[in-house]
């Protein structure tokens, strides 16, 4: 709880401090105020691990309102250093535009505050507050290029969808308290235990799961996401297709574990079908691009199939939700690093951009290499890990089926990872490119050492979700 | 001191390596490759004389993955075989000038630790990440150094990538299985799993897929010609001389006894399937004009051969195809190496363009002829011990596999002495070929060696191996 007022306080710190004229201070005050918060919700988390009355009682704050526990502390924590790579990044990518720095700085905090409340909500009212919030702050980040012709598409493109969606899942939200005359989610558990629930209920869950898998890109709701990607600023991609999808996919695991108590045969089927048809589809399609962005939307989608199988047996599945987020929004925080560097200054992010890449940065290509290698679930890295723990969780609950589509998916997937490395090591350079900016060099170094150390010591992040 | 020093210099080796530069990049891969080496030969004294030297700890606690590093007289001869080649294949490679020269010795040694701790370890996951870690090394020197077109190169290279790594998911998705049956990953563990038959039968295939494309057996080998003559004659080296040994290796410690009974119900199939690519690459390689593709379908109809011998499931079948193992890792690095010194000296790898190097350099000739020999396993080198004991137990298990196979010896005699005739004999080319430098004859005469002496006197490593191979033989047994 003290994280969320600390951050969103920190958010309105940066709005005030253009007025005050302390432009310079804005990101490293944001970037220190954010370890210093993160370092909080260590202690915080740390409490809770000790002190076991406070998971027994699992009490909230205002009224329930938020939930202190694990899962919504473990992931916070993943968002706040998401974050912090972002916002490092920030004064670079907009450099042209000094004057808007406080607000895309802002408007990031923001977004985070929508990111924790949408995973430590005990209310459902709450979970819509912060799915909004983060939208919000979505729609203008991919519109924040108001000269650009696919920037402006992409905005109002991702705010009509994305209203809609909202709107869904609104109507969902309210089937709910309908049937069951509570916002609260410990008040629906107790109505789902005791059974007796009226048919529309049902189609509120529905509903819900609708919304949401729009909101993660998940086939057949996935239309949108390639086109926003691409019009949109690569910076405000990077945090669409990392920070955002794995804000919704915890929101949807946390709201299903809770709503969905005993997974029905039926919802069963729905889960499979649509994680087969987005990780086929967009791995199919990621074939076929030249726009890296597109591409890694696309790629995005294939992930999103990936991470829906955990809601198959939600009860076993936390820890193995964490790590593939982790992993793999890591794992994209260090390839947008790269792509941000490469692209700067060009008029598109087609894959020929990168063409001898290995020659002229070694460094910047062998990071988009492990991470692409990460993201194809080569082993050792934590991609690899990450999809190792998902398929012997799901073969567990014996859906052989979907775990040999997966791998098969796999071994597909490694065929456009690899268009962007051939590109970086067996093409020579079209000219000479610029010196590596510090900010996205010291980004993409650190992501992708974290990367490689979950790789090593998985353990490390499994056990924090118990 | 265990085997892990052994993985442990070999890493440390490769990032050594990286970072003294590109100027004694060379010297520096060549002094930790021997270094290793020398371990492993004094793991194997102390193995000799009873000492622990296996490594155990606990990696991952759940699921449970284990870095257990158990030594045996079989993963301890295939490190040999991977550490005593590694020098010589980095030594073969003094001569060239290679642009980014530190990263392409970083990458041998780091191949070598991957192939290593593919041998060692015993926790199938870990395993399964050494196995899949010695592909990047492979597919990264076969891009960046090859020869020829780089689109059809790296054609070649990535279908070799995508092929064995899809192999490889499905051999992933059969431990995963055996996980949730046993709760561990550990062999001995999974050797005792009670699978019934069905399951038996799709594990094995389940393997079977990853080893068939790595080894390569048809119909699974249509990436190997074409990555073969691409890559630099390190990378083929690599991969003939020891990589492909991994899925040979594999078939015995985990194929077999995992799944005994699908084995042995089915051997027939495999061996014939084996077979047929003995016949195949034997027939082929008569087709090839290119000396170094046809080096690659001779070495196809070999490791076809080693792998039914290991298929028959008799203790002839398994100590020749160790032995064989060994032996063809070494004669395939020398044939590859006098490949590349021929086009090297002559710029073309086309066999119609080669001839009168005889009459210039007998020293080379002489000991080309001994490879070739050595390759088309004469009595009294060591490459005739394993492939007799092969054949012996393809007779042993049906006459017609024994004359079928046996065909390999006929066919492979006849196209590897009309090679030798048409790329070193004649005068008519008279294309300058210089004479063998001292340090190229240095690694001829390292390899010959070890042919001739096990040739003569395999008793060695064939009393080294035959306890743990009758071990696994008895396992089987017990369960069928």
């Amino acid at each position: 709880m003290n994280t969320l007022i600390a951050i969103a306080g920190l958010g309105i710190l940066c709005l005030i401090a253009e007025i005050f004229n302390l432009r310079k201070a804005i990101v490293p005050v944001t970037i220190i105020g954010l370890l210093a918060i993160l370092g909080l919700n260590v202690s915080e988390y740390m409490d809770l691990g000790l002190n076991t009355a406070i998971m027994e009682r699992n009490e909230g704050f205002y009224n329930n309102m938020i939930v202190n526990n694990s899962f919504g502390m473990a992931f916070t924590g993943l968002f706040i250093v998401l974050t912090i790579f972002l916002v490092a990044m920030t004064p670079e990518f907009h450099k042209g535009h000094k004057a808007k720095l406080s607000d895309f700085v802002a408007i990031k905090l923001f977004l985070l505050t929508g990111a924790i409340a949408m995973v430590s909500f005990g209310n459902l009212a709450m979970f819509f507050l912060g799915i909004e919030v983060l939208s919000i702050s979505l729609y203008i980040l991919a519109a924040s290029e108001p000269k650009n012709l696919k920037s402006n598409e992409a905005g109002m493109k991702y705010f009509l969808m994305g209203a809609f969606a909202s709107g869904i899942i609104l109507f969902g939200i309210a089937l709910i308290y309908g049937a069951t005359g509570s916002f609260d989610n410990a008040v629906i558990y107790s109505a789902i235990l005791s059974g007796d629930l009226p048919g529309w209920f049902f189609i509120g869950i529905v509903m819900l799961t609708i919304g949401l898998l729009f909101k993660i890109a998940a086939a057949p709701f996935h239309m949108w996401a390639p086109d926003v990607y691409e019009g949109s600023p690569a910076l405000n991609t990077a945090t669409m297709s990392t920070l955002a999808k794995v804000a919704s996919m915890a929101a949807f695991f946390k709201l299903m574990r809770s709503l969905n108590h005993e997974v029905s045969a039926s919802y069963v089927a729905i889960i499979i079908t649509v994680s087969i048809l987005s990780m086929t589809v967009g791995n199919f399609m990621a074939l076929k691009q030249n726009n890296v962005k597109r591409m890694l939307a696309f790629s995005g989608i294939s992930h999103a199939g990936f991470m829906l199988m955990v809601l198959l047996n939600p009860p076993a599945m936390s820890g193995v939700l964490f790590y593939y987020a982790a992993a793999y929004a890591l794992a994209g925080i260090a390839a947008f690093a790269v792509i941000l560097y490469v692209t700067a200054n060009k008029e598109n992010e087609d894959i020929y951009q990168f063409n001898g890449l290995g020659k002229t940065s070694p460094l910047m290509a062998a990071t988009l290499t492990l991470a692409l290698l990460s993201m194809a679930g080569i082993p050792i890295l934590s991609g690899f890990f990450a999809k190792f723990f998902l398929f012997s969780e799901v073969l567990k609950t014996g859906n052989v089926l979907i775990v040999i589509v997966a791998v098969a998916n796999s071994i597909v997937s490694v065929g456009y990872y690899f268009k962007l490395i051939l590109a970086m090591y067996t093409k020579d350079a079209a000219e000479n490119t610029q010196k590596v900016p510090a900010a996205y060099g010291i980004v993409a170094v650190l992501s992708i050492l974290l990367t490689i150390a979950i790789g090593l010591y998985p353990d490390a992040l499994l056990g924090l979700l118990k | 001191m265990d085997v892990s020093f052994i993985l442990i210099i070999l890493l440390f080796g490769a990032v050594a390596t990286y970072f003294v530069g590109d100027k004694w990049a060379s010297k520096a891969a060549l002094l930790f490759s021997t270094a290793a080496f020398a371990a492993t030969l004094y793991v194997i004294y102390r193995y000799n004389i009873g000492e622990k030297v296996s490594y155990f700890h606990t990696w991952i606690s759940k699921p449970r993955i284990l870095l257990h590093f158990q030594a045996d007289s079989l993963s301890l001869a295939m490190t040999a075989l991977t550490t005593v080649l590694t020098p010589i294949i980095v030594l073969t490679s003094f001569g060239n000038m290679f642009p980014k020269t530190k990263s392409f010795y970083a990458l041998i040694l780091f191949m070598a630790f991957a192939m290593v701790g593919t041998f060692l370890s015993t926790d199938g996951l870990v395993y399964y990440i050494f196995w899949e870690l010695s592909l990047i090394p492979i597919y990264f020197i076969a891009l960046i150094w090859g020869s020829g077109d780089a689109e059809s190169r790296k054609k070649a290279v990535v279908k070799f990538f995508i092929y064995t790594f899809a192999g490889s998911l499905f051999m992933l998705v059969s431990f995963i299985y055996l996980y949730t049956k046993t709760g561990s990953f550990l062999n001995t563990h999974l050797y005792n799993a009670h699978l019934t038959e069905k399951e038996q039968f799709w594990i094995f295939l389940g393997f079977f897929l990853a080893y068939a494309i790595k080894i390569p057996i048809i119909p699974f080998h249509t990436w190997q010609a074409n990555v073969y003559q691409k890559a630099p004659a390190v990378g083929t080296m690599l991969l003939s001389g020891i990589m492909l040994k991994m899925a040979l290796y594999s078939i015995v410690r985990w194929q077999l006894p995992i799944a005994p009974q699908a084995a042995a119900q089915y051997k027939y199939i495999f061996i014939a399937l084996c077979i047929a690519g003995v016949i195949y690459g034997s027939i082929l390689a008569l087709k090839q004009t290119d000396l170094k593709k046809l080096l690659a379908y001779s070495s196809l109809a070999h490791v076809g051969l080693i792998a039914a011998g290991a298929y028959t499931l008799t203790i002839d079948g398994f100590r020749g195809a160790f032995l064989q193992m060994i032996a063809h890792g070494f004669v395939v690095v020398g044939l590859f190496y006098a490949a590349e010194i021929i086009s090297r000296r002559y710029n073309t790898g086309e066999i119609a363009d080669m001839g009168g190097i005889r009459i210039q350099s007998p020293k080379f000739a002489s000991m080309f002829m001994i490879l070739v020999m050595a390759s088309v396993a004469l009595p009294l080198t060591f490459n005739f011990i394993g492939e007799f004991e092969v054949l012996y137990s393809l007779a042993q298990t049906n006459i017609w596999f024994g004359v079928l196979g046996g065909t390999t010896i006929i066919l492979g005699a006849f196209y590897m002495l009309r090679m030798f005739q048409q790329v070193m004999l004649g005068d008519k080319g008279a294309k300058v070929f210089a004479d063998v430098t001292f340090g190229e004859g240095f690694v001829f005469a390292l390899i010959i060696g070890v042919l001739l002496f096990f040739g003569v006197y395999p008793s060695p490593i064939a009393d080294f191996i035959t306890p743990d191979l009758q071990k696994v033989l008895l396992h089987i047994n017990q369960i069928n």
